[in-house]
């Protein structure tokens, strides 16, 4: 049916030596059916990327095809896609039945198909009262969903969202995340969805790539990315608190940075300049020194419900732990003892940001 | 603004009504002037409530049996031009600016930026000032006296042409983007999103337009020779016979309120959609 697939794929604005590049060489094989979340800070390039395989920006360079036909040079209409739009794009003139048909009515697809399509969209997206208000008489949640139905009643091949969610209010956009789950799982359709929100991303996606300045750094399932990030990047933009990151030199079982010379419960997969990453919650404490304990001064605690953040320092540089909720909080100003475990330890190069294999 | 206070009420409807008897008593008069013979009107002082010829006057002007010193030309005729023109002028200037207006927002082609800039500078050469090259060229073509001549020169419109422009911007690129996606071309965007979108701006510029067209009368007085082709301004000016001849001064007064009807109902019926776009804005 419909995969895509991206190879190489560039984009430039403006040509000659002084063209802007902002994507660069993206590679990536998404199967038929998958849910792909592409997720970045704003400015990385996911929605441009996500508007290329659409069809409304032009491919610069490489190669995007969609069930195995290249596409970079096919208009949006013919690519058996359908997108729904952050602002969702609703011609604000026509009724929600309008708007959901105005595709097939310029398909030239019969009356009658085009009521059924509609109505059952209208049912699944539970629209069916609203299907003669105009736009303006909706809610935002509402909208977003005519925008899906819109989509909805293409039967493409492939849905792209353009951070469908970013305009809900926060208890909506965990409901709203359900049910483009739910679909999903329904109508089975090859997905892409844009979001710079890491909650959703790893909420939704069956993998996700994750964006940095134009370069993918990493595609994986969401449990991959978090457990194993590829690169500093990663392991800082996926999970919040972010993992904490200490730039050092690793020598055996010692890993010496900032003045402190902190013991391992193994061996650094090799020696010299390491970015050594830990997530807060991998981490062990007592309150009293012990032997392979990392000293950490605590500064501030926050309450955050089913769990505290403590924050404190080691040798200057700040850290973050992460403690069940229930425990007595530790008080500012006194050392707390880290019992790192060999398993939960990341190793990054120092020079390339990239995750360094034992 | 917010206080309520029955002095401050009083001024405010004192200043307003004072207003409305400015504006209005012109027109009391020449409504009056229009129901009664020439010679009443002339007896000082002047009559100030209806006369009993009122049937009289307008058919006599209508059917041009006026009889004064002037030109006695049937009105029905005039405003029968008049209409054509303000009609063909107000239709053409809104076909003619929101294609350009489409064409420029919408497509990229060579030399765009200066074709904007063109038709904007254009905006500083009104009929006016141009007048001598268009009579030369409408007299060439052989459209004097003809609703063309009287026309086309008055078509093109670069205040409309921005204003639509202007209104285009405001579009948003998703909706265009999701045409695309939808399938729809460059025509059938604009005729099935643009076009219903632009209605409030239409409608605005209609009013603006059929006003400014009925109004001519520098061109059309030198665009036409010929009785038969006056728009009703030129005619009532060609009623006045100069001097001290003998005007009809109430047929000519039953004409300017023939003449100013047809944008004063243009107004009132527009000014239901107008209120209308301005309290639900489709964006």
């Amino acid at each position: 049916m419909a995969a895509i697939s991206l190879k190489n794929v560039v984009k430039r604005y403006g040509i000659g030596p002084k063209a802007n590049q902002v994507i660069h060489g993206v590679n990536a094989e998404i199967g038929d059916g998958e849910f792909i979340v592409i997720v970045g800070p704003s400015g990385c390039g996911k929605s441009t990327l996500l508007r290329m395989v659409a069809g409304l920006e032009e491919v610069s360079g490489g190669e995007i095809s969609i069930g195995g036909r290249v596409v970079n040079d096919v208009e949006p209409s013919e690519r058996d896609i359908a997108m729904v739009f952050q602002n969702y794009a609703l011609y604000p003139h026509m009724s929600v039945f309008d708007n959901m048909a105005y595709g097939l009515k310029i398909a030239k697809v019969p009356v009658a198909d085009i009521k059924t399509r509609v109505d059952k969209a209208a049912k699944i997206l539970e629209l069916g009262a609203l299907l003669q208000r105009k736009p303006r008489e909706l809610s935002g949640g509402q909208r977003q969903r005519v925008a899906m139905g819109r989509a909805i009643v293409r039967q493409p091949q492939v849905f792209l969202f353009d951070e469908p969610l970013s305009n809900l209010d926060a208890k909506l956009r965990g409901q709203t995340r359900l049910e483009i789950r739910k679909l999903h799982a329904e109508l089975g359709v090859t997905s892409l969805f844009v979001t710079h929100d890491q909650v959703e991303a790893m909420t939704l996606a069956q993998r996700m790539i994750v964006m940095n300045a134009g370069h993918m750094e990493q595609i994986g399932t969401p449990e991959e990315v978090y457990a194993r990030p590829a690169t500093t990047f990663v392991a800082s933009f996926i999970g919040s608190p972010p993992m904490n990151l200490l730039t050092g030199r690793a020598q055996g079982t010692r890993f010496a940075f900032g003045g402190a010379d902190l013991p391992l419960p193994a061996a650094a997969p090799r020696d010299g300049e390491l970015i050594l990453g830990v997530r807060p919650e991998h981490l062990g404490h007592a309150s009293v020194a012990h032997d392979g304990g990392w000293p950490l001064t605590i500064e501030m605690v926050e309450m955050l419900g089913a769990e505290r953040l403590v924050h404190g320092r080691i040798a200057d540089h700040g850290f973050t732990l992460r403690i069940d909720g229930t425990l007595v909080p530790p008080a500012p100003g006194s050392t707390l003892h880290l019992k790192p475990s060999a398993d939960h330890l990341h190793w990054f190069d120092a020079a390339t940001g990239k995750r360094v294999v034992a | 603004m917010v206080e309520r206070r029955s002095t401050l009420g009083i001024l405010a409807h004192a200043v307003m009504i004072l207003g409305v008897l400015i504006v209005a008593f012109p027109l009391y008069i020449a409504f009056i002037a229009s129901t009664h013979t020439s010679q009443a009107i002339l007896q000082v002082p002047m009559p100030m409530s209806p006369g009993g010829h009122f049937w009289e006057n307008y058919l006599a002007a209508l059917n041009g049996h006026g009889g004064g010193a002037g030109s006695n030309a049937p009105v029905a005729r005039m405003m029968w031009v008049s209409l054509v023109t303000a009609l063909v002028i107000t239709f053409g200037k809104i076909a003619i600016s929101l294609l350009s207006a489409f064409a420029l927002v919408y497509f990229r082609f060579p030399l765009r930026g200066l074709v904007f800039w063109a038709i904007f500078v254009t905006l500083m050469l009104p009929v006016e000032v141009r007048i001598s090259p268009t009579y030369k060229v409408v007299s060439d073509l052989g459209m004097l006296n003809t609703y063309a001549g009287l026309t086309v020169p008055l078509i093109a419109s670069a205040t409309a042409t921005f204003l639509f422009r202007q209104f285009f911007l405001t579009v948003p690129d998703e909706l265009v983007e999701a045409a695309r996606i939808d399938g729809a071309g460059p025509m059938r965007f604009f005729k099935d999103i643009l076009l219903p979108l632009s209605k409030t701006s239409i409608a605005a510029l209609f009013v603006i337009q059929f006003i400014y067209g009925w109004n001519q009368y520098l061109w059309p007085l030198i665009a036409t020779t010929g009785e038969q082709m006056y728009p009703v301004v030129v005619g009532i000016r060609m009623m006045i016979a100069g001097g001290d001849s003998g005007n009809e001064w109430n047929i000519v007064m039953a004409t300017a309120i023939l003449a100013m009807l047809p944008p004063a109902i243009v107004v009132i019926l527009m000014q239901r959609w107008f209120v209308k776009g301005l309290v639900d804005t489709e964006k």
